[in-house]
């Protein structure tokens, strides 16, 4: 009895340094990654300095900038705001209507996701070849990025408390005041960051612009890098595109304001009866369907007619095997490495939240909202002039792709990890289990499901992935986006196709994946 | 004609058959209870009558306007009922002086002063207006719904469970409070919940639910001293029911020769006894001799609790053996003043207060 009470006591003592010592190795993993996701951002400002004051003046404040600034500042003005009315009424029709078909129409409202926004403006392009400049733009992007807002919306629409609604109306509001005062200012958390998430993939999107002829400053920087390599007017252009990411991230937070949107009170919400939509039920289902035409019925039919103009010819199986192959390994090692590099930091967050990891925190947040164009040029010049050995090999291409799905993987990483308490931890190593042991057989099985969603959301970003690609990936690289980027490049619209086709199907699992997260998050 | 009329009322979801005809009647002015276990469609009432839902048939009627029936149905931004919710239901995104004054037209002169009077009346601080619903607790939350359904003056109001996500203490004292706001108001009150005894101390009127029908209506004493049957009985509070053969005004039971509430029956049936009838009187053994129309017992447990104990007596002493000799053996549970329980293994002297009630 004593000895075992010795046996006890000496094990409690042991335990409080090794948690310590286990702690900064993790602390100082987070800081090393964060460091890394700074690199572009230093690299911008550095580049600012060598290049001279005055140099650097001249080269921001030019008529060219100002028309590249008067063109993405339009696009993001006029999209954010078409994809935020057309998701809240897609999301409201689905989720609190009696819509006939409710759920069909939800998962046909994200799957626009798993079709590349060049895919979608190709298929656009090669139907209206007249069909370019900023209309095209707005059109072509609202179709590919609204799925960003409808998924949030639709969540916190699910996850309201109807009886809010209900006090509303027991208050003589009718349904459509109800709606105005009580719903939508509800939903502006999750418009605000599905806003946000569309503007910083318009600022980041390149071959969605290129196709119908739009300059943004992305398409821009790219045209310079390929005319003048990496000169400084390159790399000021992206100083000025990383100013529009930041004002944009600084916009939405003071948009969303501290305001807490939580249900107050306890107990579980009570479902609430969908609204009966009755005779506005044929009207109401136009929404939904020509939204399907557009997102889906046109890219899909487009790539379909291709693929029978091309016949058999088009399926050059060697090297598509090719293209394929080189894209999934691309795809899991990036993907991979993103998810290991995101580990400290979603670790540090969830197991031991201080001032240091809030910072590393909100500094990856921001990082990640850098478009794969910074960061792309930010490594082309750092491996031409610091370790010219590395530049375009795989490892570069892959710490850009890890870089630029970080935040990614850290979303999926956090919730995971969240959901495996440490309490579960403490029992393994109560039941004997050895401090490793423990972790092994609770935290990692639990979080590991989180980690391989979080993998995979990387991995589907890489493989649409196209400027970082074109820019680091080793000479002799050619992934499934490449190829049809080259093929439709050269107007070989059903060369093309096939590789749209195989984008398209490696990314719907990926998709429904994301769609049945969602739900899952909403409880349901 | 009452103020309000429920006829027939019937609604099911699916299969379900949330409510299987309900009839009730509420005079202007009072204070209804609707009690009954979870599940057994009081929400679903409730809903119905605040207009979120309409019946699959019967009529509703509130001050002899017709709310629903059959294709008539009035929605319920058009009803005028209040209705404060178990959580208080407070819009998060709005202070609490825009909570209060979120159903009074917007620009209306005197707002500003219409809200901190009614701030006033709940019992709010005016410093509370200018805060947000998830900084006050759960009371004043409370509070501040009632104050909101009250600022558009309904005809009706309808509490759905609003006192039970809070503590027991304040649970009564804001049950009393509220009670008083609204009959100081003059405003017709239905109240739906669970607990037995919120029903019966809040209401004039008390309506046991079960399985989407109403068992019972009448007065909080009628029922808890008269009701019709065992499930009823039950429901409203701890009951002893045994077994006796009645005639002329009294039963003859394991507990002796005891008056019943109902002179014309003669037969056999039960009858219900609340414990608070049963009396107890410390003795001894000795004391039991010679006394053979006397009823002791043994005292078989005591769990002291504080203020009331719980004390399980046996019956020692039988005056109606044959029928009731199986009955005599099961212990009588009855709460008692903690102060001058009786020990275990103490004989005690039983004795019956007031008359029994004979169950249908």
């Amino acid at each position: 009895m004593v000895a075992q009470a010795d046996s006890m006591t000496t094990g409690f003592a042991a335990s409080p340094p090794r948690a310590r010592r286990r702690l900064p190795w993790i602390t100082a993993a987070a800081v090393l990654v964060s460091a890394l996701a700074l690199v572009p951002l230093a690299f911008i400002i550095w580049i600012a300095i060598q290049t001279g004051w005055a140099t650097t003046w001249a080269l921001v404040v030019r008529p060219r900038v100002g028309e590249l600034l008067v063109n993405t500042a339009l696009l993001v003005l006029l999209t954010v705001p078409v994809c935020a009315v057309l998701s809240v009424a897609l999301a409201w029709l689905t989720e609190r209507t009696d819509l006939p078909g409710a759920r069909l129409w939800s998962l046909l409202a994200v799957a626009p996701l798993a079709i590349p926004a060049f895919v979608h403006s190709y298929a656009w392009v090669t139907m209206l070849p007249g069909f370019h400049g900023l209309p095209a733009g707005v059109l072509i992007s609202t179709i590919a990025y609204f799925p960003f807002l409808y998924l949030p919306v639709a969540a916190s629409l699910r996850r309201l408390d109807p009886a809010l609604e209900d006090a509303a109306a027991s208050l003589g509001l009718g349904p459509a005041r109800v709606f105005l005062r009580v719903v939508l200012p509800q939903l502006r958390l999750a418009v605000c960051g599905g806003s946000l998430l569309v503007g910083l993939h318009l600022l980041a999107e390149y071959g969605l612009f290129v196709f119908v002829r739009f300059d943004t400053f992305t398409t821009a920087i790219v045209d310079q890098f390929q005319s003048t390599f990496n000169g400084p007017a390159a790399t000021m252009l992206a100083g000025v595109l990383v100013a529009c990411c930041l004002a944009l991230l600084a916009f939405e937070m003071l948009v969303r304001g501290e305001e807490r949107y939580a249900r107050v009170g306890s107990g579980a919400a009570r479902l609430r009866p969908p609204s009966r939509l009755g005779r506005m039920t044929l009207p109401a289902l136009a929404l939904p369907l020509l939204v399907a035409l557009l997102s889906l019925g046109v890219p899909l039919v487009v790539i379909a007619r291709w693929l029978a103009a091309g016949g058999v010819a088009v399926w050059r199986i060697d090297e598509i095997s090719l293209a394929l192959g080189q894209t999934l390994f691309l795809a899991l090692a990036g993907g991979l490495l993103a998810t290991v590099a995101g580990i400290p930091i979603a670790w540090l967050s969830i197991r031991a939240p201080s001032k240091l990891q809030r910072m590393l925190e909100g500094l990856n947040y921001t990082v990640g909202a850098l478009p794969g164009v910074v960061v792309a040029l930010a490594l082309v010049t750092i491996t031409v002039t610091v370790m010219l050995p590395l530049y375009q090999t795989l490892v570069t291409i892959l710490i850009a792709y890890a870089l630029m799905f970080l935040p990614r993987a850290i979303i999926s990483l956090r919730a995971s990890i969240a959901q495996a308490p440490i309490e579960l931890e403490r029992a393994a190593a109560g039941l004997g289990r050895p401090p490793m042991r423990a972790l092994w057989a609770t935290t990692i099985r639990l979080s590991a499901p989180g980690a391989a969603a979080g993998m995979a959301l990387a991995a589907l970003g890489i493989t649409n992935e196209l400027t970082a690609t074109q820019m680091l990936a080793p000479n002799g690289t050619r992934t499934l986006a490449l190829a049809f980027w080259v093929y439709s490049g050269e107007i070989d619209y059903a060369a093309a196709a096939p590789y749209a086709a195989i984008m398209v199907v490696l990314s719907l699992p990926l998709t429904f994946l994301l769609y049945a997260q969602s739900k899952r998050m909403a409880g349901r | 004609m009452s103020f309000l009329d429920l006829t027939a009322l019937t609604r099911s979801y699916g299969p379900v058959r949330a409510l299987a005809g309900i009839d009730l009647a509420v005079e202007a002015g009072t204070r209804t209870a609707i009690v009954g276990p979870s599940g057994c469609g009081k929400t679903t009432l409730l809903r119905l009558i605040a207009g979120f839902e309409a019946p699959d048939s019967g009529r509703i009627m509130l001050d002899e306007q017709t709310m629903a029936d059959g294709a008539a149905f009035v929605p319920a931004h058009k009803r005028g009922i209040g209705l404060v919710a178990q959580d208080g239901a407070l819009f998060p995104h709005l202070s609490i002086a825009d909570n209060i004054g979120f159903g009074m037209p917007r620009g209306e002169a005197g707002r500003t002063e219409r809200v901190a009077e009614l701030a006033y009346i709940v019992g709010l601080d005016k410093a509370i207006l200018k805060r947000r619903p998830h900084e006050l607790s759960g009371g004043q939350q409370q509070r501040v719904a009632l104050a909101r359904a009250m600022a558009c003056k309904p005809r009706l109001m309808l509490l759905d469970e609003p006192f039970s996500a809070l503590d027991t203490g304040l649970r009564s004292s804001m049950r009393k409070a509220v009670a008083e706001l609204l009959e100081n108001a003059g405003i017709t009150t239905i109240l739906v919940t669970h607990d037995q005894a919120e029903a019966l101390s809040f209401a004039d009127q008390v309506a046991v639910m079960r399985e989407g029908a109403f068992s019972q209506v009448g007065t909080p004493r009628d029922l808890y001293l008269k009701p019709k049957n065992r499930m009823v009985a039950e429901f409203l509070g701890d009951a002893i029911v045994i077994p006796a053969r009645i005639a002329g005004g009294f039963a003859q039971c394991s507990l002796g020769r005891i008056a019943v509430d109902s002179a014309d029956r003669r037969d056999v049936a039960r009858i219900m006894l609340r414990p608070e009838q049963v009396l107890l009187k410390r003795t001894s053994s000795e004391g039991m001799s010679g006394t053979p129309d006397m009823l002791f017992a043994e005292v078989t447990e005591m769990e002291f609790a504080g203020a009331v104990c719980t004390v399980a007596v046996r019956l020692l002493n039988n005056p109606d053996p044959p029928d009731a000799a199986a009955i005599g053996s099961t212990p009588l549970i009855l709460k008692k003043p903690g102060i001058e329980a009786p020990a275990v293994g103490e004989v005690v002297r039983v004795s019956v207060a007031g008359t029994a009630h004979v169950l249908e």
